[in-house]
């Protein structure tokens, strides 16, 4: 039944890693728990809106502009990934 | 209103304006007593510029008590009759460490027994990033620290449109605000007043734990005696990591934690959640942003081009080929005059002075000493350059660029700086990992960076190249003595890297490589905080690396002067025997002599035990002297090849390369075959030889495990090395 054609699960939850460039999203949860401590520090608070500044020219790392306060902060896709979004 | 007063008042009688409840009106401690004051605050909210402004070159760095990490302190006067003791704290978001830095901060400031426990702290905050910065003041509130605010960096806020009513901000804050912009030292004068006044607890609390915490926090208290239930919590959180807890302690505490199912996980991430909350509050009530227009940030703007795939690489690139310059060849002038300099002391006492003690003192302490100081414009050139790159930011974008490629190898984005600055000194160059904060990163990038060829090996690369490498043009445009120079460099970077692939498979450690980290914006260097980091790494290297490394020169030279009972002199006899019958001039007798008694000398004596175990690598007993002496510093191997090589020879042989040519194996062929010549090369690729590294390591890992460690296997792989290509050459 699962088609080969679906690459994207229609519930999966977006995380900051499918930001596009220059998109902004708004910061629903955190997944890893490790890492959530560092960046709730960072002020990844939920609610809190998040856009894709730039990506590292191999891709990995990307930055993020965080909240309104111009504070940039840089980390990797696989950190990226455990900052879901809210739709 | 109080901005104003900031912008217009740079001397500081704007301290005396402040009319606070927390400011109690105590007067100033007697000069006799010095308060011992810690700088905290997070990365980047300009915490260095500050130490500096307050303490100059006054500063120290030393350890902490117990703990293996860097510990700067210094004295700031602070008014004409009021010092201090200034301990600058390693920058952190908050006062959950993690990392063996952090850490420090809160050994310090949970042993309110201990002697270093500090009067109070100043806290150092990004006034343009007010949110995050003040979520570890509140913490360090919450922990009863009389304290003072630093808001720092008033004029970048400003150009965001961040305005402050100062004012206000003390009254929700319950500590005294001095606005300053340390970088340009605005705001100091203040400071300093507010730090020699005696200074109360905060009054306002900012997060209270759960109510079902209490019966767990009262307990932790009692037993340990503390005043307040803010600490005591994190007892709770952190009490397998304070370093002066008993293990009965920490038990005690475990079983309370077990009893009580504290969950240290997301207590942490809601108490972070419950601080944003409440300094969101005071914020609203105390600064407006007015946003002029949306001007893009000339930050973003410089990253368009720094950061770019092509551009940004060839910028990299172009800058660490002018470090590369400046290290290898500005620093040669400077180099130059200390060598020169060094060698007229020495002839000065030789001329003047007679006896064993001055050979002591030359050949020995002086030798040593030269080559301690020859590496002072070296690593001051270096530092400068990575002081520069640090303080614009420029480093943090090359970490970023970075990351992915190195990762794969185990090292990080920021191992770069130190591999390439290898190929120049691996000294100055490990010195500079210290900007790697990964411990195992950091660990791996001081591991390999001695693989890179540094400028010592040329002297070797070059007399044994043009000894078996013929100068033939290959492809019309490259030589061939030039290609296998080449190929010397990059056999020791691929070494380093494959070591350090292996490394990062083998080594284990607990705390996760993040890459999370502040994007700080480009900003002009101060050059006060470039200069004071130069004087600060060239007195450490100096002072530190310098006593090993003195004390090695001592041991060698004694190796190298004396011999078991009197052969030196037998020797010296034998050599103006023959040297008579011969009529040799009295140079040519002084060289003879030197070889014979360096042959009979305890390093002889060494080279000779040593011989079974080089032979198969195609060495005889005399390279072995010269690998002894040579591991001091591969410069020392041409010195003491030539020394050696000059028994039974013609006087007019001056060249080292002669000599080498000339020397005999027992079937009469020439001794330096390619095969020997390349076994020769390679093992000075690979081998550890310099004890100025392995100085360097022990100071920077603090302890004799890595460079031991290291010592073997670099010793190890260029033994193997060397076996391989003499068996298959030969």
């Amino acid at each position: 039944m699962s088609s080969r054609s679906a690459q994207v699960k229609p519930n999966a939850p977006r995380s900051v890693k499918d930001l596009r460039l220059g998109e902004t999203g708004t910061i629903c949860c955190l997944q890893d728990p490790e890492m959530a401590l560092k960046l709730l520090e960072m002020g990844c608070i939920p609610g809190t809106a998040v856009r894709l500044n730039s990506r590292a020219p191999l891709g990995c790392p990307i930055t993020l502009v965080v909240g309104d306060d111009d504070y940039t902060l840089s980390l990797r896709v696989s950190e990226a990934a455990t900052i879901l979004l809210k739709d | 209103m109080a901005r104003a007063t900031f912008i217009s008042d740079p001397t500081g009688a704007a301290a005396s304006a402040l009319t606070l409840e927390a400011l109690r009106d105590v007067p100033p401690r007697s000069h006799r007593e010095l308060t011992r004051i810690a700088l905290i605050g997070n990365p980047n909210s300009g915490k260095s510029s500050l130490f500096n402004q307050l303490t100059g070159l006054n500063q120290k760095v030393g350890n902490f008590p117990g703990v293996t990490v860097d510990r700067k302190t210094g004295i700031s006067q602070l008014t004409a009759q009021h010092r201090a003791e200034i301990i600058d704290l390693p920058g952190t978001y908050s006062l959950y460490p993690k990392s063996l830095d952090e850490k420090v901060i809160t050994d310090l400031l949970y042993d309110q027994t201990s002697d270093q426990y500090p009067d109070f702290v100043v806290v150092t905050v990004d006034a343009s990033n007010l949110r995050r910065n003040l979520l570890l003041f509140t913490q360090l509130a919450d922990l009863g620290l009389p304290a003072v605010l630093a808001l720092n960096m008033m004029d970048v806020a400003e150009q965001h449109g961040v305005q402050i009513d100062i004012m206000a901000l003390q009254q929700e804050l319950g500590v005294p605000i001095i606005p300053m912009n340390a970088r340009k030292g605005v705001g100091i004068a203040a400071l300093k007043i507010v730090m020699s006044r005696q200074l109360g607890a905060p009054t306002r609390s900012f997060y209270a734990p759960g109510e079902d915490l209490l019966p767990m926090i009262r307990q932790i208290r009692y037993y340990f005696n503390l005043h307040n239930d803010y600490l005591a919590l994190h007892y709770a959180h952190q009490f397998r990591q304070i370093s002066f807890l008993s293990a009965d302690d920490k038990a005690y505490v475990a079983e309370l934690v077990e009893k009580y199912d504290f969950q240290p996980t997301p207590r942490q991430a809601q108490e972070t959640i419950d601080r944003y909350a409440r300094v969101n509050e005071i914020l609203l009530n105390t600064v407006t942003v007015v946003r002029t227009e949306k001007n893009e940030p000339y930050s973003n703007k410089l990253d368009k081009v720094l950061t770019h795939k092509v551009w940004g690489y060839l910028i990299f690139f172009g800058i660490l080929f002018l470090m590369f310059q400046a290290v290898f060849a500005w620093a040669s002038y400077p180099m130059e005059l200390i060598d020169e300099g060094v060698t007229w002391i020495n002839q000065l006492v030789q001329t003047n002075f007679d006896g064993p003690l001055v050979n002591l003192l030359t050949e020995g302490v002086l030798a040593g000493l030269g080559g301690v100081l020859i590496f002072i414009p070296q690593i001051a050139l270096l530092f400068a350059f990575i002081a520069v790159l640090e303080e614009t930011g420029y480093m943090a974008r090359v970490t970023f660029m970075m990351d992915r490629i190195m990762r794969k190898f185990g090292l990080n984005g920021k191992s770069i700086v130190p591999l390439i600055s290898g190929v120049a000194c691996a000294v100055p160059a490990i010195m500079s990992a210290r900007t790697i904060e990964n411990w195992k990163d950091r660990i791996i990038t001081i591991f390999v960076t001695p693989l890179m060829s540094c400028s010592a090996r040329i002297p070797v690369y070059t007399v044994l190249i043009a000894l078996v490498v013929p100068p033939t043009k290959v492809l019309g445009i490259f030589n061939l003595q030039g290609i296998a120079l080449m190929g010397l460099y990059l056999l020791g970077f691929f070494a380093a890297i494959f070591s350090a692939w292996v490394l990062k498979l083998i080594l284990r450690t607990q705390n996760k490589s993040y890459f999370i980290m502040e994007f700080p914006v480009y900003r002009w260097p101060r050059w006060k905080n470039v200069g004071i980091t130069i004087v600060e790494k060239v007195k450490a290297f100096v002072f530190q690396a310098g006593k090993v490394i003195v004390a090695i020169s001592v041991i060698l030279w004694v190796l190298a002067s004396y011999g078991p009972g009197n052969a030196l002199e037998q020797a010296e006899t034998r050599v103006r025997a023959t040297a008579a019958r011969q009529q040799l001039s009295a140079e040519e007798t002084d060289i003879r002599i030197a070889s014979e008694k360096l042959e009979s000398s305890y390093a002889g004596v060494f080279g000779r035990t040593l011989e079974p175990a080089i032979r198969p690598l195609g060495f005889d007993w005399k390279i072995g002297i010269a690998l002894i002496t040579s591991f001091a510093a591969r410069e020392v191997f041409v010195g003491t090849i030539s020394t050696i090589y000059s028994v039974g020879q013609d006087a007019d042989m001056r060249t080292v390369q002669q000599k080498l040519a000339a020397e005999k194996d027992d079937n009469g062929q020439p001794f330096f075959t390619p095969a020997r010549a390349f076994s020769l090369l390679v093992f000075y690729v690979f081998a550890m030889q310099c004890m100025s590294t392995l100085a360097v390591v022990y100071r920077e890992t603090k302890g004799w495990k890595w460079p031991l460690l290291q010592l073997l296997y670099m010793t190890g792989l260029a033994y193997a090395s060397s076996l391989v290509v003499y068996q298959l050459f030969k």
